[in-house]
């Protein structure tokens, strides 16, 4: 393994050992489980709170067991928040061309945005509900595992660098209009209009320890399972597979697919390059 | 900059071929993807800047003029040899111990997503010293960080040459942080990846 010990040498990150030692630490600690999460991104977020906090291994190591408020900044900083409104918009005008006609045929439609974040994509999801005339009766549940974001998208409310880019990104969905009907401007930001908070609703949920809360009949996961490994993939796909409707439809991100032969059974292929999926089965 | 037995010799123990660019590297990148042969037996990375929601253009134009497999990455696919990737946009791509890519949505770097510093540090990680790493034309310092790693871990690091360029500060701030141990035109860079 002379390859390995040059590795831990030369770069000035972490050690493979380290890593292991922090998610054990944590575990036991906070008993928050990082054992499943992807490695190498782990390991950038890791690396970046030490050099943001100024902390070395043993600074951060110390605070993690006995600065108790520190570990919701240590979850804030590991987790990575970063959304946009009507991200990738190719996937919702996917979505609303060939999921919508099929959602609007049930009473009520229930949709959970699983790692919502700041609250982009359910109120993305909320405009495009209003748009096709289904928001009346539409909930929508937004969950993270992170309180801080998730107060932030009660608020629903954004700078206007960001509205940049969400309306460049919805101009591209395919949506007539444009995102600032849906905004009301203050100094330097933009309020979402409350009627589109109508029917939605933030709460914590952990996609690792917590189990199905309600049935759903559409579930959109995007750029989560980036940061999982397989196998825990597989554990969350079984928890949003018991949480849909017969028939009900999953939403993956676009570089994110069903790798798992025993779920690629229990669900159709929708659209393959927008990773849209529909349950087989109940 | 002379191409010498020891750079034929570096190039040709690497395992993967790194390749940087933004502004004024797009006709480089081109280039390369047609002329690499086929039976290279390596893998070739390729991280360019470029805007969000336009991707897969480029994809399908480098796809269709490479002699190499060219292919789209998902989040955990496997690294194969001889196939060209090319990151996607608006992710910044790592690489893992068990040679897979993993996907990430965080900050841009440099105002940039994908990050070639990201790359590029990730993959020194996991090959060390067995990687050719190329930084071309840009107009930001991205890349110059992640090359410095990659030359400590004994990779092969090459800029090309700022008065080369078309916009000169990427490959400049890279040779600035002393990342690079070559510094070669697009002529002589196309001579040692063909052989």
């Amino acid at each position: 393994m002379a390859g390995k010990l040059v590795m831990d040498i030369t770069s000035q990150g972490l050690t493979t050992e380290q890593i292991a030692e922090l998610i054990d630490l944590v575990k036991k600690v906070h008993g928050f489980d990082f054992s499943d999460y992807s490695k190498a991104s782990l390991k950038r977020r890791l690396t970046r709170v030490m050099m943001i906090k100024k902390l070395t291994f043993y600074d951060l190591k110390h605070k993690l067991v006995n600065d108790h408020p520190f570990f919701q900044t240590f979850l804030e900083e590991i987790t990575v928040n970063v959304t946009e409104m009507f991200r990738d918009p190719s996937f919702y005008k996917a979505l609303n061309m060939q999921v919508l006609p099929y959602l609007s045929t049930y009473q009520h439609i229930k949709i959970w945005s699983a790692g919502c974040s700041s609250g982009e994509e359910p109120y993305s999801l909320a405009i495009m509900m209003a748009k096709a005339a289904l928001k009346d009766k539409s909930f929508i549940y937004g969950t993270d595992v992170n309180t801080v974001v998730l107060k932030e998208a009660r608020k629903g409310i954004y700078s206007f660098r960001s509205i940049k880019t969400y309306a460049e990104n919805y101009q591209l969905s395919g949506l007539s209009g444009s995102l600032t009907d849906h905004f009301t401007t203050l100094y330097d930001a933009a309020a979402i209009h409350s009627d589109l908070k109508v029917n939605t609703l933030f709460s914590v949920h952990n996609l690792i320890s917590d189990t199905v809360f309600n049935e759903f009949q559409l579930i959109s996961c995007r750029n989560v399972f980036i940061y999982f490994e397989t196998q825990l993939q597989e554990k969350i796909l079984d928890l949003f597979h018991r949480s849909l409707c017969p028939h009900g439809f999953l939403c993956l991100g676009s570089k994110e697919t069903i790798r798992s032969d025993v779920f690629k059974k229990k669900f159709k292929v929708i659209n393959q390059k927008e990773n849209i999926y529909q349950k087989i089965g109940s | 900059m002379a191409l010498d037995k020891s750079i034929y010799d570096r190039w040709h123990n690497s395992e993967i071929l790194l390749l940087g660019g933004s502004a004024g590297s797009f006709k480089l990148l081109f280039h390369l993807v047609q002329t690499l042969p086929s039976n290279l037996n390596k893998t070739v990375l390729i991280v360019m800047h470029r805007k969000r929601n336009f991707l897969s253009e480029v994809e399908k134009l480098f796809a269709e003029n490479a002699s190499m497999l060219l292919r789209e990455i998902s989040d955990k696919d496997k690294i194969n040899r001889n196939t060209i990737y090319i990151v996607p946009a608006n992710y910044h791509t790592l690489i893992e111990k068990d040679y897979s890519f993993a996907l990430d949505v965080s900050e841009a770097l440099w105002y940039s997503k994908p990050s070639i510093d990201v790359t590029f540090e990730s993959a020194s990680e996991v090959y060390n010293d067995r990687c050719t790493a190329v930084l071309f034309s840009g107009a930001n310092q991205d890349g110059a960080q992640g090359l410095l790693k990659l030359r400590n871990a004994g990779s092969l690091t090459i800029a090309q040459s700022p008065e080369d360029a078309i916009m000169p500060e990427m490959p400049q701030a890279a040779i600035d942080l002393n990342a690079v141990d070559y510094v070669l035109t697009a002529k002589e860079i196309y001579e040692l990846l063909k052989k």
